[in-house]
């Protein structure tokens, strides 16, 4: 099997700062990672370089494209990568307000995207969207309500309605069940869970919460100062850390 | 026959880097081996490293040397995704722990390892079902989480879970702690029955006349704590 995406040695720099460096991995199709770290730790900084949003020093990012295979993002045209990022790949924010349209209907913001890559059908695109709001647990007669009039649990819901309405194969996610209440976090962990699998996606899930990476992913990289500073299997890295900042950061977790 | 389960001179230590770097040695040059069929059971005192072996095995814990081959995979250098393969196929394991995502249904979450597998929803729902039923967990909690369940309950959602593929290779950690009588028997009976279908089952019970009827063989794990002979 051939990776979906591959990273090496990627770095990106503030002035003399080191936001990320020697960073490099293989990511399969299906396989969800996690990469956790503190604040500060560059672990936003990694997904957002890896997803496009921001250009890093070094290094390569290579996709697995539909047509041309391997290919690295880095050296794309800004064309060919807005296009990937609109169709292939899919990017979850931690607030959803960055991520949807707040002044367009909720059906609006999932059929935004099917748009882009050239549906034009109003009635094939208004049941797509129906069909994405109800597999999001979404209400279909709240179509053409706004995002505004949403809860903060819909509205993520409705972001992730949003990315996945075009199938993508690749999906960046930035501390998606951040700021919601646990009992709503609980709920959209096992929608994601079901999509991930029924989909088959591929995921890179940035968080700081341990216990989201235990139920999503199925594999982790820890980061502090910029570095990975261990990887492996999500629950051997979380039960037998060999790192002294991983074990630190395992036995820091308070019990409820 | 060929073993299923074999594991040669396997070591393995924890560092404790944020308590002074206490460097702990818990097993030094482990060996077993399992074949289709047979059921070994790992017996020794509190601390000898029992349940560290059998995470060893599941690839919960790090293996610092030796091989773990189970099924022809070496578990202590499999990449994550192999080992996430193995566990889906071939690998069952019921710990004495229930961990489950909050609110989803016991059925399902009996179901889940079948989906994982592409086994269509509805068929394994039924699966889940009958074990279920089998294990004595009444009907109007199928729909419920397990997370409130009693500590009894739980136990047998998670051997559900355990049971619901036939796995060829399987590890038990106490599967007859905390049941009663009549669910004892249940659950022998179903390592009975894996036995028979050809499962190769790693098993720690203190449970000692459970041990006596399910196993083969015994292994002491003290004899791998490191300085045991000297």
């Amino acid at each position: 099997m051939t990776p979906l995406f591959s990273v090496r040695d990627l770095r990106k720099t503030y002035g003399g700062r080191i936001g990320c460096t020697d960073v490099s991995f293989d990511l399969y199709p299906g396989e969800v990672m996690g990469i956790v770290g503190e604040s500060g730790s560059g672990k936003s900084t990694l997904l957002n370089c890896l997803a496009g949003h921001l250009a890093p020093d070094a290094g390569q990012v290579m996709y697995d494209t539909r047509h041309n295979g391997m290919v690295d993002t880095l050296r794309m045209a800004e064309p060919e990568r807005r296009m990937l990022g609109r169709t292939d790949w899919a990017f979850v924010h931690q607030n959803a307000r960055d991520g949807l349209r707040m002044s367009v209907s909720a059906g609006g913001n999932v059929g935004e995207r099917l748009m882009a890559v050239g549906a034009r059908h109003y009635g094939q695109i208004r049941a797509a969207a129906t069909d994405w709001l109800e597999r999001v647990e979404i209400d279909a007669g709240r179509i053409d309500d706004r995002p505004s009039a949403f809860s903060g649990g819909m509205q993520q819901r409705l972001q992730i309605a949003r990315n996945l309405v075009t199938g993508p194969r690749l999906v960046f996610m930035d501390e998606p069940t951040g700021g919601l209440d646990v009992s709503v976090q609980a709920r959209l962990l096992d929608l994601l869970r079901g999509l991930v699998r029924d989909m088959g996606l591929s995921a890179i899930i940035v968080t700081h919460d341990l216990a989201v990476v235990r139920l999503l992913a199925d594999r982790l990289m820890v980061m502090k100062g910029g570095h990975v500073v261990e990887s492996g299997l999500t629950d051997q890295v979380l039960d037998d850390p060999q790192h002294g900042y991983t074990q630190l950061l395992v036995s820091s977790v308070l019990q409820a | 026959m060929k073993a299923m389960i074999e594991i040669e001179a396997v070591s393995k230590q924890f560092c404790l880097h944020n308590q002074g770097g206490a460097v702990i040695p818990v097993l030094s040059g482990a060996q077993l081996s399992v074949k289709p069929g047979e059921c070994v059971a790992l017996t020794g005192s509190s601390g000898a490293g029992k349940s560290t072996l059998m995470r060893m095995i599941y690839g919960n814990y790090v293996t610092h040397s030796g091989r773990i081959l189970i099924g022809g995979l070496d578990v202590a250098q499999a990449e994550p995704r192999e080992i996430l393969a193995l566990r889906r196929q071939v690998l069952g394991y019921v710990s004495q722990f229930l961990r489950v995502v909050p609110r989803v249904p016991t059925c399902d979450v009996v179901a889940e390892p079948l989906l994982a597998l592409g086994v269509r929803p509805d068929e394994a729902r039924e699966r889940a079902q009958t074990l279920l039923e089998r294990l004595r967990i009444p009907q109007r909690l199928w729909q419920l989480s397990p997370t409130t369940f009693s500590g009894g309950e739980q136990q047998r959602v998670n051997i559900a879970r355990g049971f619901v593929h036939p796995y060829p290779a399987l590890l038990l950690d106490e599967p007859t702690a905390s049941l009663d009588p009549v669910n004892r028997e249940t659950v022998l009976c179903l390592i009975e029955e894996a036995k028979a279908r050809g499962a190769a089952i790693v098993g720690i019970f203190h449970d000692a006349p459970a041990r006596a009827r399910v196993a083969d063989r015994e292994i002491d794990v003290g004899r791998f704590t490191p300085g045991w002979a000297a």
